[in-house]
């Protein structure tokens, strides 16, 4: 048989992809593995047992640290969802005019611009706002998560409207839909996937936010994250094996149920 | 069949159009008017950026004229939304809503109308049964075929029951046996229900077989409206003869106007009678046009002499490429027989002989 070029099947791409995959999943199997260590060494396997996730599920530190994580989070993922919704219905359900390549950098701006020159900036920012208003709560973090999560809700969200075919909201004008009956009715129930997708992005993005979060907090505001980053400066134990497996089931659980929903919603 | 002057449905009076600004403007329309009766199948027929898809948008409201007036019932609608208009539309691709089924797709417009749900239900039922489709009505626009789609798209649209409905090429997607399978149907359905169809189509014969009417547009202007027999045997201007069917142009000199009629001296010297477009005065030359399955060929002296340049056979029929003596070119449609050839060969000098009734002088 006469031998074919084929990209697919090039010597060493096997080697080179093997190499790739246990790069990226070794160590989070040995992550997770030693998080059922018995002992209290990240690196000596003493034996299976559950004892840093019951630790870490008693230390309030931990807790409290979850908790204000998922309200950040939360917040952050919703209200950027629907700003980026906006946004994205507006660049796109217009004629090309100037400036509009101009409006799409400036959304996009988090994307380019250094995370540690944001979180900076931030840091200035708010520290005079607290000077002046006194208020030293959890709304900074939710703000500054908002402003950089616009960007990663955004983008599916704006791929799925360019996708959609614009005839089906002239069609809908024809049949009789006002304006807002016809985005009802026919443009959000197609957009529907794109925004849960811009949603679970942003979540994501804001749950493990280290740079920025680390700048902005006050004392206190531990997230999830920066706490975990706080206990490599002291003595490590598995609990932080355990806490990060967590944290991965979570996001595993978080894209697994995203996966079906936008299936089901495809199918439709 | 005669022309019956009913009501007129739309009326569309001095509309202009025009894209863009400063140097860069083009008049997608410029200054049309026409009238579209009452229950008629009315066709906007041309090439591509011609206008009629311009104008069937706007009298759905899509877009709005420059200026102009478009009158529904004697109302004028050019300045309302397309939702406050009783005229729908079948689009081209169809613009079936995906997450919808056949039969939510069907009743959505009753719906935005804020019809009852009994009475919805009734109307999709009716609907379904009209394009023969009930048997899908639950099923996924994207689980049944571009022929299933075309019905329901069109069903969407009728279920209104709009005052017009206008229809942009909606069968240029099919395949050549549904497509003429759609042209008896639309008939059908245009018959049953008794609404003004307008339908866009650059195919001359699909104007042509399934039109009450047609409209000849080319570069934003209608060159004529009239029946189908009367776009094709008696076309006003150039780009109606040549844009419909196969034709020949012949240069004449007028020598005399009688009963509606010319007396056209032809390049051979022979002088024959030609009826002349509605309206028109010719000057002392005009172009005549002459139909290929109206002349007949002979071996003999006929009204116009030539050398045969190339035969073509078509099965029903054969077509005769002269140069005449003149240098200009004729062709010649015969119809064919089972018994023998054309009975002329390349190289033959023949006569052409032009039938009473034939010739037309077009407004130039």
């Amino acid at each position: 048989m006469a031998s074919r070029f084929d990209i697919r099947r090039q010597t060493g791409f096997a080697t080179i992809a093997m190499i790739c995959f246990f790069a990226l999943y070794l160590p989070i199997v040995t992550l997770v593995v030693y998080a059922f260590n018995a002992g209290s060494s990240i690196a000596i396997w003493e034996g299976v047992s559950l004892r840093w996730f019951y630790q870490a599920w008693n230390n309030n530190q931990v807790v409290d640290a979850s908790i204000r994580s998922l309200q950040i989070s939360s917040v952050a993922a919703v209200v950027s969802t629907i700003v980026a919704t906006m946004a994205a219905l507006a660049t796109t359900r217009t004629k090309p005019y100037p400036g509009l390549g101009f409006k799409y950098a400036f959304i996009n701006q988090p994307l380019m611009v250094p995370e540690i020159v944001t979180a900076v900036a931030l840091l200035i920012f708010f520290s005079r706002i607290k000077i002046w208003t006194g208020y030293s709560g959890l709304g900074y973090l939710m703000v500054a998560h908002t402003a950089f999560c616009i960007p990663f809700a955004y983008l599916p969200i704006r791929a799925r409207l360019e996708n959609m075919d614009l005839t089906l909201e002239v069609a809908a004008a024809d049949l009789y839909a006002t304006p807002w009956k016809a985005f009802r009715r026919v443009t959000f129930p197609l957009l529907w996937p794109g925004i849960l997708a811009g949603l679970m992005l942003a979540f994501v993005i804001s749950l493990d936010d280290v740079v920025i979060t680390e700048f902005v907090k006050s004392g206190g505001q531990d997230t999830l994250p920066t706490y975990m980053l706080g206990q490599f400066r002291r003595f490590i134990t598995p609990e932080i094996n355990a806490i990060s497996t967590v944290f991965l089931l979570i996001s595993i659980l978080i894209v697994t149920v995203f996966f079906f929903i936008s299936r089901k919603k495809d199918q439709e | 069949m005669p022309e019956q002057p009913g009501r007129n449905a739309i009326e569309v009076r001095g509309v202009r159009k025009v894209f863009g600004t400063g140097e860069s403007q083009v008049a997608a329309l410029d200054t049309v008017s026409v009238s579209i009766r009452e229950n008629e199948f009315f066709t906007l027929l041309g090439p591509s950026g011609c206008g009629k898809t311009t104008l069937l948008r706007l009298i759905a409201g899509f877009d709005f004229p420059s200026a102009g007036e478009i009158l529904l019932h004697g109302q004028d609608i050019a300045p309302l939304p397309p939702f406050k208009r009783p005229v729908n539309t079948v689009f081209q691709n169809y613009a079936l809503f995906p997450h919808m089924t056949v039969a939510e797709n069907i009743g959505f417009g009753l719906e935005m109308l804020g019809k009852p749900k009994t009475e919805v239900k009734a109307r999709v039922a009716e609907m379904l049964k009209l394009v023969k489709m009930e048997a899908l009505s639950n099923r996924r626009t994207s689980q049944i075929s571009g022929g299933q789609q075309q019905r329901v798209a069109l069903a969407r649209a009728l279920a209104p029951q709009p005052k017009v409905l206008l229809l942009d090429e909606p069968l240029s997607a099919l395949d050549f046996k549904l497509r003429k399978e759609m042209q008896i149907e639309l008939k059908r359905l245009q018959h049953e229900t008794g609404i003004t169809f307008i339908f866009v189509t650059h195919d001359q014969e699909e104007a042509l077989t399934m039109s009450d009417r047609i409209a000849v547009m080319s570069s934003g202007k209608i060159l004529q409206v009239g029946s189908p027999w009367d776009i094709y045997d008696k076309p006003a201007e150039r780009f109606v003869a040549d844009f419909i069917g196969e034709t020949n142009f012949l240069t004449a000199a007028i020598t005399g106007m009688g009963n509606g009629k010319a007396r056209a001296t032809l390049k051979s010297g022979v002088t024959i009678d030609a009826t002349v477009a509605e309206g028109f005065q010719p000057k002392d030359i005009a172009t005549v046009v002459v139909r290929p399955e109206h002349a007949k060929l002979t071996s003999g002296k006929g009204d116009l002499s030539g050398t045969v340049e190339n035969i073509v056979y078509f099965g029903t029929d054969t077509h005769i490429h002269v140069r005449l003596d003149s240098s200009e070119a004729f062709t010649v449609r015969q119809q064919n027989t089972r018994s023998a050839g054309c009975g002329f060969e390349l190289g033959d000098k023949v006569g052409i002989s032009i039938g009473n009734d034939a010739a037309q002088i077009l407004r130039d």
